[in-house]
């Protein structure tokens, strides 16, 4: 056994994301912010938007729903553990910081897909039909990883204090939800709203689910997928980079 | 033969401050070492960079032959860490924490089920295992760590203080757990800062004061390292004069305390050998005789004083 390798190393992410799904996303009011967040602010533009179709803002919802729980949890997971001192002990241990981040990814993206999982059977009780099957499978994974990534880049910060760096990130993820075509459609945006609209992964995985749903999309799927998945690994890389920066200022 | 904790100038600054200044020292494997030192004399900083928990500013560490800078998972996988405070996951049972460990190790289940249960059993918290560890004691808690860096049975344990506000049945349940550890092959580095258990348990032990090695060695060589002057009290069982005890190889003086003499000597090995010719001369016999060491308290007092800028 190599316990540098990556097979040994990928196991132990999966031990830390075992964790932090035990100790941090089945617990109540996360797992009622991750439902009930998105569901409120999706009622608050149904009902002030009546022009718009349903299953415009379904798609939307399961945006919303997908970018709020995979970004919930993750930025605050390390400046918990190191108020707690645990993050010492997993420093102590033969994992690499590379490995502990990805673990925090993969339980933040399972967090995600599940009750993004939920969103879409809720779309599809609605009356929603679903066109394109696989690709909105291949856009939940993608985008999954996408924000869990996003996730851990708003906990490089290196504080122990949860609520600065929960601050930080509502301060980031709203704004990008009302650019990213959720409750605007992009053919209705100004120029400088597309111009902010494409650097935001939120639009290309929200064009993706309405392909998925309507047949309708603003930019070709195949771009849609390519940006998306080189989001996911420049967020990812740079992610892991800055943590592995940062880390030694958390002990 | 390379030693299981190579130092060499290992440095650690935090701003202007230097914590850890160019220690230099190596642990022999099978030995007990005891680093001892004030509040704040970098004991902890150098545990933290000696177990890859924060990077060294300077000078190199290798532990069990792997550079803990460049080869970090290698040198982890073969080392136990007790930290200063407790740093279980509370919101986890014993045995959960035991069990993450495993993964953490690279332990596969049956294994780590099986250590976890022998060990919980050892250190009395078997039946507690399946209870959250925020209900447990700060004694529990600790013994609880002492299992949770003793899983993957690893050959070198680092233990930050580990009695440290501890009741006496923790306390001794921990040193007779460590003493049977080291007889059974167990390389164990020790911060502390109790001398009467750096005494009782360590090999050799290593003095830092403001970030400077002021002092390796076994305690008892340490404890006369620091008096060149030793005294020796004898007591005989008939009357000998101290004009006779005074002026003979090693004897500086002599004075009267009680029943006793109480002889100050520059060599006590050569004091002694005069004071038992003495008792055959003048036939008295050595009714007892003590020779009066500093103790490690007193070493370690004298020694950190004297390192004071």
């Amino acid at each position: 056994m190599n316990p540098a390798g990556f097979p040994e190393q990928a196991r132990r992410a999966w031990a830390i994301a075992k964790k932090d799904i035990r100790i941090y996303y089945f617990k109540g009011p996360v797992l009622i912010f991750g439902i009930f967040m998105p569901v409120f602010l999706f009622l608050a533009f149904f009902m002030g938007s009546r022009q718009l179709p349903l299953s415009f803002l379904i798609s939307g919802l399961i945006g919303m729903t997908l970018f709020f729980t995979a970004t919930a949890v993750s930025p605050a997971i390390f400046p918990w553990e190191g108020s707690a001192r645990t993050l010492e002990r997993l420093a102590s241990c033969p994992i690499t910081i590379e490995a502990i981040v990805l673990g925090d990814m993969i339980a933040s993206l399972l967090f995600g897909i599940g009750i993004t999982v939920v969103t879409v059977i809720i779309g599809l009780a609605l009356g929603l039909s679903l066109l394109h099957g696989i690709t909105l499978l291949a856009a939940i994974f993608l985008a999954a990883c996408c924000f869990s990534a996003i996730g851990m880049l708003l906990a490089v910060p290196p504080t122990n204090v949860p609520s600065n760096i929960m601050m930080l990130s509502s301060l980031l993820k709203f704004p990008l939800v009302f650019i990213s075509g959720i409750f605007v459609p992009l053919e209705q945006m100004p120029a400088w709203g597309l111009v902010l609209a494409v650097c935001s992964p939120l639009t290309y995985f929200t064009d993706l689910v309405r392909y998925s749903f309507t047949d309708a999309h603003y930019f070709p799927v195949l771009l849609d997928l390519a940006v998306l998945a080189a989001f996911m690994l420049v967020f990812t890389v740079v992610t892991m980079v800055l943590h592995k920066r940062t880390m030694p200022r958390r002990m | 033969m390379p030693g299981v904790i190579e130092v060499q100038d290992l440095t650690k600054r935090y701003g202007s401050t230097t914590a850890v200044d160019h220690i230099k020292f190596r642990v022999e494997e099978g030995e007990i070492f005891g680093f001892l030192g004030p509040n704040g004399a970098g004991k902890t900083t150098t545990v933290r960079m000696l177990t890859g928990v924060i990077p060294m500013d300077e000078g190199s560490a290798t532990i069990l032959g792997h550079d803990i800078h460049t080869e970090p998972v290698q040198a982890k996988q073969r080392i136990g860490v007790v930290p200063e405070t407790s740093n279980a996951y509370t919101d986890l049972t014993a045995w959960q924490n035991l069990m993450l460990m495993g993964e953490l190790y690279g332990l596969d289940d049956t294994r780590a089920a099986g250590r976890a249960r022998k060990l919980l059993d050892v250190l009395g918290l078997l039946e507690k295992r399946d209870q959250k560890v925020q209900a447990y004691s700060k004694g529990m808690k600790q013994r609880l760590l002492l299992a949770m860096a003793l899983l993957h049975e690893p050959e070198l344990l680092f233990l930050d203080e580990p009695t440290g506000g501890l009741d006496v049945q923790s306390t001794q349940m921990i040193l007779g757990m460590l003493r049977d550890l080291n007889t059974g092959g167990t390389t164990i580095f020790l911060t502390t800062h109790n001398m009467d258990e750096a005494n009782r348990l360590c090999h050799r032990v290593g003095i830092i004061r403001s970030g400077k090695m002021v002092a390796i060695d076994a305690p008892e060589k340490l404890k006369t390292a620091i008096d060149r002057v030793h005294m020796i009290e004898v007591s005989f069982d008939r009357e000998v004069p101290g004009d006779a005890l005074s002026g003979h190889a090693g004897i500086l003086s002599v004075t009267r305390s009680g029943d006793k003499w109480r002889i100050t000597a520059d060599e006590q090995d050569a004091a002694i050998r005069s004071l038992v010719a003495l008792s055959r001369e003048w036939g008295a016999a050595i009714v007892t005789m003590s020779t009066l060491a500093p103790s490690l308290d007193e070493a370690f007092l004298r020694l950190t004083r004297e390192a004071e800028p």
